[in-house]
Order: structure tokens, then C-alpha cells, then sequence
């Protein structure tokens, strides 16, 4: 089929436009008919995306399946996959079945529930198959709307604030973006992303105001497109909407932003960042690095000291993203498989964090971590699901947490030895932390009254932990399942940042010796 | 040949001896009891015009000596123009009547507004763009104090009018130097006398700024705007729907118009004027809303940011920009059409309503409804993948390509400030806190009205409906 992702792309919003159009009421049956066409949808959506993955040829970095289309004058609707794009895409329609399944529990507007998610999944795919930059501004921004939704109707009590800070956050953040794609646009002729990717954007150095800008016009862009992708991320020290959007945020909600919206921020480093502007990217190579390296450090010890459980994931969230920004400036073959696999990895690691905790707050309506102890008693199977995905969190050799730590750490350590160390002992503290939460939620007695009736894991829950935890020990055992997918187009894209570099250089020698 | 003369200017007559027949009919037969006629007669020789001056064939045509010019340009404009304001009119006799104000004059009065609108647009000489001018205004001041016995709607008139009569007075002191130190009225000979080489004589250009801050007041961008909050607030609602849609375009046609016809010489000049009107109402209007309780003096706001982005998009300078300009202008008047429909049915207990807190938790009684004006507010915003974005893009790209870089950086930072107030009606529909609901009705013109407008900020990221395309095809006839 020629346009298989654009099938895999529009199925889930037209099984919106369907439910928004033809389901009424809001009595039992059509709650239970909203889930179950949520989840055929899907469902099916995922099966249909592994076609993708039997048609992506990994041999070939380039981009496959491409469709364009004319679209708005000047712009392209352009879609098409590489290495990095096709790991993320299948992420997304993975998680998805699984997100609807945990959200089997809602009751208030579930028409509109489902409705946000599908929308959502449509622009999560369209942003990592999208080939046009105006395109992947589009549906990069659009999210925020069933994002800022989801929040604000289905979270907790402090969800107007979250919300508010969520939307307007990410909306400053991306707009500086939309000029910078205006100035690109204008600068090339195009918007066409793998045309983008071979043509050099001027970096002699430029003055603002008096002020030197080394880098250029390079330097002002790969700023812009950070001061997007790195709230989006989010990178110290710009997290701070983070912890409040994942703890209003419903289970589900919780679970799409760190599975899925986070990685957004990564791929666009990966897409834009290091390729287009290859030589303000090696200029601020170790800025980011370092950015990474504090990030990992800090936001584990503050993480230690949250007293509610989905703050804590969520502060565990920046730090792994700090280790994905280590790896993806350090730039070498290793550091950046390992980034993306860090993502992918992270993208089940955490969701599977943020179900647990949701395990527990469907039960007790709180999560404070106090108010907790000794879960082990009564909820066994809990415990043991619960272990493994903080063992994995912590980077347990045999799961994937381990394999993309590794990898990066040691990508990094090539480029940047110091880096390498400081982010090291950020992941000794993420041990501290993980484990810490673990032993005051689940070990101990059991003597909290509240907690004496607590039931464990019913058959749906665990069916909704089973796949992420088979995912999470293949990929730990055989790596090579997504390095193989991701290693040619990575090494391609290193092979023209190198090259671009280069060729910068001879520019500048063949400048200086004149 | 005066019988030439007349075919080019012919839609505009068809209106203006509608409007006297009309006016010599209602006092005849001296009851509002026609009214309701009257109102959808009106908006089917509006709508009608609308169709046959948007089924015109190609090429421009001037008459009078040049002082009225029928080109692609204000085809666009009257178009637009005339549809708005058929459909506002439509919306607003549900209103009055409502309101006990549904008097024959209300009709007839738009059509003559509208009148001076297209002469507005298609003004090529001094003398014409105040005539035009003026028929529009005089017809505003008094639709503003409608509503005779209450003193805010008075009020709004009279401020209307004072502030009015300044800008005009402005205006016409720059028309006299300008008249002075070019020679001629017409915008011909103005750009023959500005178009040489080296600088504008510096009487020119004092009469320059003076002409555009008459003209600004009428688009109410910053500095110039001091009137439409309370304007927007005192008037009936169908008037300041009336008031935030067809005037606007029309004002900012005849911006363009003087801008680029008379003088198209002194680009350099005036963009620079352009650009710190752009700025400042981009800001004053997002940050002036944000405290704002009524959602009418809240859309006087909106309005007062939206017109600094539409002359993001005159500051390129050329044809581009122009284009930008005309399908913003386009995209905005739909937007607000769909708003104004929602506003006017906002009511409790049979009670006009205005308080913005009175939408709280709207999703629950009248979800569909809601949903459309959360797609109007997030179109607004300037949120992809609505349309509203897509406007957006285009002024930008006009003010980046004409090296306003920081211009186009400080247009998006406004956006995201505007974006609260917009998102702060989102949330009190979706989940602010439960109170006394709305319980208005919908009649079927208000209803067809906001769920269109959603439908088309919705639907059109699939190819705009081609209106960027018309828009650049209008801009093209104006820059030869």
C-alpha cells in the first residue's frame, strides 16, 4: 500500500469524528460502546502500524514510504519514515491500546475522554512521520488542545492551574519555533524537511545589537527550535510545568505525557537540532551536555524529597530525558542509539511507573506517598509488578532501563568524559530514590487502617502491565530488536553532521589562511 | 461618458437607492411592524450585490476621474464586506426584537453604512475616501445609541461620535497637506508626487501621518483605540457585532488603499509607522484583556490585537503583505461572526448576559455549542490546525520577509499572552466552577452562523477554501 501511515495516521480521528458524530447519551451502554470503539480503534491502529514496520526497509537510512501531497499554498502535506521515525510511530500506536484500557474506569464524559485520546494518538504519529515543516508544527502544536482537555476536565483539584502553565508554557516555548521555521522557509525556498536536511544554513557570525553571535544565523535557530524542544522534553531548567501537568493530569494523561508527548522533544533534536544546524549544534554541544548532566543530578535529588508518588516519577522523567540530551549532543554512534533507546525504553519504563501509581490511587483516592506502607501484604502481584518496573527505572542489567543507560553513558563518556561522570552519579541517586519510594510504599507493615482492605491487581490491570513488561525484558535481553531499526539512519545522520563540520572547517581555514 | 460612469459604480447605487426606498417606505407606512421584512430584504440585496460583485469579471475599472477605482482589490474587500454584514443583520433582528428594539430605521441605516464601506474601498481620490468615510460613520453613531433610553448605549454613541469627529478632523487636516504640498487629491498624482527619488518633502509626510491616525481610529489599533472598549460595551450587541466585523475590513482596506495607491512611493516611509502600530496593539490588546469581566469589552480587546496582526502584514511592504493582510482580515470577520452568534444568545431568564463567568461549565447544558465556540477561541488564539493559525503564518511571513524579524518574534510572544484570556473561556465551559447556567435558545440563523464559522476554522486546514489564493489575486491588482 502506498499510504499506509497516512491509514495508520487518520484511523484514530476518524473513529473520533465517528463517536463525536453518531454516539449519544451518556448512560452505561454508551460509555462502555465509547471504550470499546476506543479500543477496537486502537487496537487496530497498532496492527496495522506493524505493517509499517514489515514494509520499513532498515538497510536504506533514507526516508521510506513517502507520500506529499500539495497542500496550502507553499506548503506539502509530507509524510514518510526513517529509522528514528518508525521506532517512535510504533511507540505510539503500542501504548495507545493500553492507555484507553487504563482509562477503563472513567465515568464522567467518557464520549469526550476517548475522543481526546484518539484525536491526540493521530497528531503524536503525524508528528513523528510528518516530512514538512509547517506539517509538523501543525500537529506538534495541536496536541496541546486534547492535551490541555484532558488535564483540565478529567485531573485533579489543582488541574486549572496545571493546565493553564501545561498550555501556555509549551505555546511560548514552540512559537519562537514557528519563526525560526518562517526564517528557514525563507532562507531555502521550502519547508520540505529532507531538503532541509542537506542544505547548509549560513553560520558566519553575525552581530545583534552590539552583541557577537557566533554561529549565525545557525546559532539563532538551533535556539529557537531548543527553546521548543527543550520545555517540551523538558530540560532543566524549564521542567518545572512538568511535575505539575503529570500530577493533575488523570492516569492516562500521566501516561501519554511521559510515554509519548516527552519524546517529541527528543526526536525533534534528533530531526532538526543536530542534522540542520550541525555547526552552532557542535558549538553548544557541551552547553547541552552539561544542561543534561545537571539535570540528571538535581532533579534526582529533589526527587528524593517529593512526598507524592507522581511527582517523584515525574522529577525521574527529567533525569532520564537529561541522559536522552547527553546522548543525543554527544554525538557519537553510541550516545545516540543509545538516546533513542533510552526514549523508547523510558516510553514503557514510565508509563508502566504511572499505571502503578494509578493502581494504587483508584483504590485510595490519594497519592501521598505517606500514606501508603506495606502494600506487599495485601497486594502481592502489585509488589512484583511494581519491583520490576523500578528495577527497570533504576537501569537493572536485563531490562531495557540498563541497555540505553549504558549505551549512552559510554557514548558519552568518548565525547566528554566529565559529563559522562557527573551523569553517572545521577543514576546512582535515581537508584536511591527508586528504591526509597518502593520500600515506603510497598515493604513494612501493613498497619495504615485504610490500607487493611486494599485488593489487589484485578485481571484487566494486569493484562495492561503484561505486554509493558514483556517489552521491557525483550529489549533488555535483545537490543537489537530497535538498534538495528535505528542504527543505519543514526549513522547516516552522524555521517553528514561529521561531514558538515568538516566541511565548516575547511571553510574556515581556507578564510583564515587568505 | 456619465452612463460608464455609473455602470462601474452601479452596486453601490443598487444599495444606496434601496436604502431610500427602503427609508421612504418604512415612514409611510410609519410602523416597525415591517421590520422583519425590511431586515431580511436587506440582507438579500446585500447578500445579492455580495454575489455579483464576487462573480464580476476580471480586470479593474475606474470612473469619476479616477476618484472611484473597481478593481480586484475592492472586489475582495466588498465581498467580504457585504456578506458580513447581510449575516450579521440577519443575526441581529432576533436580538431586537428580543429587546423590544427592532425599529425599521436599524436596517436601513447598516445599508447605508455599507454603502460608504464600498466606497471606502474603492476610494481613489481624497475627496472620495471622506465621503466614504463619513457615510459610514454617520450611520455607526447612530445604530451605537440604538438603543435610545439606556445611557450606556447613548454614551457609547456619543463617545463614538466625539472621538469620531477628532479622528475626521485629524484626517482632514492631513488631506489638506497633503492637498497642499502634492497638488492634487487624487491618489494618482499624490504617488507621481511622492514616487520621484530622494525624500518625501517633510509637509507630505506630516500629512501622511495625519490621514493614517484618522484611519487607524476607525481599525482601533493602539494608540487609537481608547473608544472601542467602551463602544464595544455600551452599544446593543448586534451593533458591536456589526462593529467588530464589516467597518473593520473596510477601514482596513481603505488603510491599504492610501497606503499603497497614494503612497506607494514612501514604502520606507510608513512602515515604520506601520510596525510600532503593530506592536503596540498586539501588546495593550493581549495584555489589556486579560483582567477583562464582560466578554464584550473582552472581544474589544481581541479585536485591538488582531488588527496589530494585520498590520504585521502590511509592514512587508508589497504584494505578500497585502495578501496576508486581506485573508487575516478575511479569517477574522468570520471568526468573530460565530463569536458575536454565541454572544447574542447568551441569557438567563430572558436576560442579556455579558459576564464572562456566566459560561461556567456551558459543556454540560449546551455541549455542542460549546464545542463550537471552543473552536472559535482556539482559532483565536492562533492554535493550529485551526485556521486562525493559518493567518497567523501568513502576516509573519510578510514581516519576517520584510526584515521585521523582531516585529514577527514580538507577534508570537503577544499571541501566546492573548492566548490566556481565550483560554479562560475554554476553561469555564470545560471545567471552571459550577454556577447559574445560561439558558438561552438558539434561532436557527445564530445557530447556522457559530457552527459555520467553527465548521469553516475547523475544516479549512485542508486547503484554506482557496481564499489565500483570491486574497493574493486582490493584493496583485492593487501593486501593479
Amino acid at each position: 500500500m502506498d499510504n499506509l501511515l497516512s491509514i495508520v495516521t487518520f484511523i484514530p480521528l476518524i473513529a473520533a469524528i465517528i463517536l463525536a458524530l453518531f454516539l449519544r447519551g451518556e448512560d452505561e451502554a454508551a460509555q462502555l460502546a465509547a471504550k470499546r470503539v476506543a479500543l477496537a480503534t486502537t487496537l487496530a491502529t497498532f496492527l496495522i502500524s506493524l505493517a509499517i514496520l514489515a514494509q520499513y526497509d532498515p538497510s536504506r537510512p533514507g526516508f521510506q514510504m513517502v507520500e506529499e501531497y500539495k497542500w496550502i499554498t507553499g506548503f506539502t502535506y509530507k509524510l514518510g519514515v526513517d529509522g528514528i521515525g518508525v521506532v517512535f510511530v510504533l511507540l505510539t500506536t503500542f501504548l495507545m491500546p493500553l492507555v484507553i484500557g487504563a482509562s477503563w474506569n472513567v465515568t464522567t464524559r467518557v464520549k469526550e475522554y476517548m475522543i481526546a485520546f484518539l484525536v491526540l494518538e493521530t497528531l503524536m504519529i503525524a508528528v513523528f512521520a510528518a516530512l514538512d515543516l509547517v506539517l509538523f508544527y501543525v500537529v506538534f502544536e495541536a496536541g496541546l488542545i486534547p492535551m490541555f482537555l484532558i488535564i483540565g476536565i478529567w485531573g485533579g483539584k489543582d488541574r486549572i492551574y496545571a493546565s493553564f502553565k501545561f498550555f501556555l508554557y509549551t505555546l511560548l516555548g514552540s512559537v519562537l519555533m514557528l519563526v525560526a521555521i518562517i526564517a528557514m522557509y525563507f532562507e531555502a525556498g521550502t519547508t520540505d524537511i529532507p531538503t532541509l536536511l542537506n542544505h547548509s544554513f549560513p553560520s558566519s557570525p553575525i552581530s545583534i545589537l552590539g552583541f557577537q553571535i557566533a554561529g549565525g544565523m545557525q546559532t539563532l535557530l538551533f535556539l529557537a527550535f531548543l527553546a521548543s524542544f527543550a520545555v517540551k522534553l523538558p530540560m532543566w531548567p524549564v521542567h518545572t510545568w512538568l511535575p505539575d501537568a503529570h500530577v493533575q493530569a488523570p492516569t492516562a494523561g500521566s501516561v501519554v505525557l511521559a510515554s509519548l508527548l516527552l519524546k517529541m522533544g527528543g526526536y525533534g533534536f534528533l530531526r532538526f537540532s543536530l542534522p540542520m544546524f550541525p555547526e552552532a549544534s557542535a558549538l553548544l554541544a557541551p552547553f547541552m551536555m552539561w544542561l543534561g548532566a545537571i539535570a540528571i543530578v538535581y532533579t534526582s535529588l529533589v526527587a528524593l524529597a517529593q512526598q507524592d508518588m507522581k511527582k517523584l516519577i515525574a522529577y525521574s522523567s527529567v533525569a532520564h530525558m537529561g541522559i536522552v540530551t547527553m546522548g543525543v549532543f554527544a554525538a557519537t554512534q553510541q550516545s545516540v542509539d543509545g538516546a533513542i533507546f533510552q526514549m523508547v525504553s523510558h516510553g514503557f519504563i514510565s508509563g508502566a511507573l504511572f499505571l502503578c501509581v494509578g493502581v494504587v490511587y483508584d483504590r485510595m483516592h490519594t497519592r501521598e506517598i505517606a500514606a501508603y506502607g506495606g502494600l506487599v501484604n495485601r497486594m502481592p502481584a502489585y509488589a512484583l509488578i511494581f519491583m520490576f518496573f523500578t528495577l527497570a527505572n533504576v537501569g537493572l542489567p536485563g531490562t531495557s532501563g540498563f541497555v540505553g543507560e549504558f549505551l549512552t553513558l559510554v557514548g558519552v563518556f568518548k565525547a566528554n568524559s566529565w559529563v559522562a561522570f557527573v551523569g553517572a552519579i545521577g543514576m546512582i541517586l535515581s537508584a536511591a530514590y527508586a528504591l526509597w519510594l518502593y520500600r515506603r510504599v510497598v515493604f513494612g507493615d501493613l498497619i495504615k487502617e485504610s490500607l487493611k482492605a486494599i485488593t489487589d491487581m484485578t485481571a484487566r490491570e494486569k493484562w495492561i502491565f503484561a505486554p509493558l513488561v514483556v517489552m521491557t525484558i525483550l529489549l533488555g535481553v535483545y537490543p537489537d530488536l530497535v538498534l538495528d531499526i535505528t542504527g543505519p539512519s543514526v549513522e547516516a545522520l552522524l555521517e553528514g553532521y561529521k561531514t558538515a563540520l568538516a566541511g565548516a572547517a575547511d571553510a574556515a581555514l581556507q578564510l583564515a589562511t587568505n | 461618458m456619465i452612463g460608464t460612469d455609473l455602470t462601474v459604480i452601479l452596486p453601490e447605487l443598487v444599495l444606496a437607492v434601496y436604502g431610500m426606498a427602503a427609508l421612504m417606505w418604512g415612514a409611510w407606512r410609519g410602523k416597525d411592524a415591517e421590520a422583519p421584512m425590511l431586515f431580511w430584504l436587506t440582507a438579500l440585496v446585500m447578500a445579492g450585490l455580495g454575489a455579483w460583485i464576487g462573480l464580476e469579471p476580471e480586470g479593474g475599472r475606474t470612473t469619476f476621474g479616477g476618484a472611484f477605482v473597481n478593481d480586484g482589490f475592492a472586489r475582495f474587500a466588498k465581498v467580504v464586506i457585504l456578506f458580513a454584514a447581510a449575516i450579521v443583520l440577519l443575526m441581529s433582528q432576533e436580538f431586537l426584537r428580543r429587546n423590544k428594539l427592532l425599529h425599521f430605521e436599524f436596517p436601513i441605516l447598516v445599508a447605508y453604512s455599507v454603502t460608504g464601506m464600498m466606497l471606502m474601498v474603492s476610494a481613489g481620490d481624497l475627496i472620495a475616501l471622506y465621503m466614504g468615510l463619513e457615510l459610514q460613520s454617520l450611520a455607526l453613531y447612530v445604530i451605537a445609541a440604538f438603543r435610545r433610553d439606556s445611557a450606556r448605549s447613548t454614551e457609547a454613541g456619543l463617545k463614538y461620535f466625539v472621538l469620531g469627529a477628532l479622528s475626521s478632523g485629524l484626517l482632514l487636516y492631513g488631506a489638506s497637506l497633503v492637498y497642499g504640498y502634492a497638488g492634487t487629491t487624487s491618489f494618482s498624482g499624490i504617488m507621481a508626487a511622492t514616487g520621484g527619488e530622494g525624500q518625501l518633502p517633510v509637509g507630505l509626510l506630516i500629512g501622511l501621518v495625519f490621514v493614517l491616525t484618522g484611519l487607524v481610529f476607525k481599525v482601533s489599533a493602539v494608540p487609537f483605540h481608547m473608544w472601542t472598549p467602551d463602544v464595544y460595551e455600551g452599544s446593543p450587541t448586534p451593533v458591536t457585532a456589526f462593529f467588530a466585523t464589516a467597518p473593520k475590513m473596510a477601514a482596513m482596506g481603505l488603510i491599504i488603499r492610501v497606503l499603497f495607491d497614494a503612497f506607494g512611493g514612501a514604502i520606507g516611509d510608513w512602515t515604520q509607522i506601520v510596525a510600532l502600530l503593530a506592536l503596540l496593539s498586539m501588546y495593550l490588546g493581549a495584555f489589556a484583556g486579560i483582567g477583562q469581566k464582560d466578554i464584550k469589552r473582552l472581544m474589544a480587546y481581541s479585536s485591538i490585537t488582531h488588527m496589530g496582526f494585520a498590520f504585521l502584514g502590511l509592514t512587508a511592504g508589497n504584494a505578500q503583505g497585502v495578501q496576508a493582510t486581506l485573508f487575516y482580515m478575511a479569517v477574522y470577520v468570520t471568526m468573530n461572526i460565530g463569536v458575536f452568534a454565541f454572544i447574542l444568545n447568551m441569557e438567563r431568564d430572558g436576560q442579556p448576559v455579558t459576564r464572562i463567568s456566566a459560561l461556567s461549565m456551558y459543556s454540560r447544558v449546551e455541549p455542542l455549542r460549546a464545542a463550537a465556540l471552543m473552536v472559535l477561541m482556539f482559532s483565536l488564539a492562533g492554535i493550529p490546525p485551526l485556521v486562525g493559525f493559518f493567518a497567523k503564518v501568513y502576516v509573519l511571513q510578510a514581516a519576517y520577509e520584510a526584515g521585521f524579524a523582531w516585529l514577527a518574534v514580538a507577534g508570537v510572544i503577544a499571541s501566546v499572552i492573548g492566548a490566556y484570556y481565550y483560554l479562560r473561556i475554554v476553561y469555564l465551559m470545560y471545567f471552571g466552577e459550577p454556577g447559574e447556567v445560561l439558558d438561552g435558545t438558539m434561532p436557527a440563523v445564530h445557530w447556522a452562523a457559530l457552527m459555520g464559522a467553527a465548521f469553516v476554522m475547523l475544516v479549512g486546514v485542508v486547503n484554506l477554501f482557496g481564499v489565500d489564493s483570491l486574497a493574493g489575486a486582490a493584493a496583485k491588482t492593487l501593486l501593479k
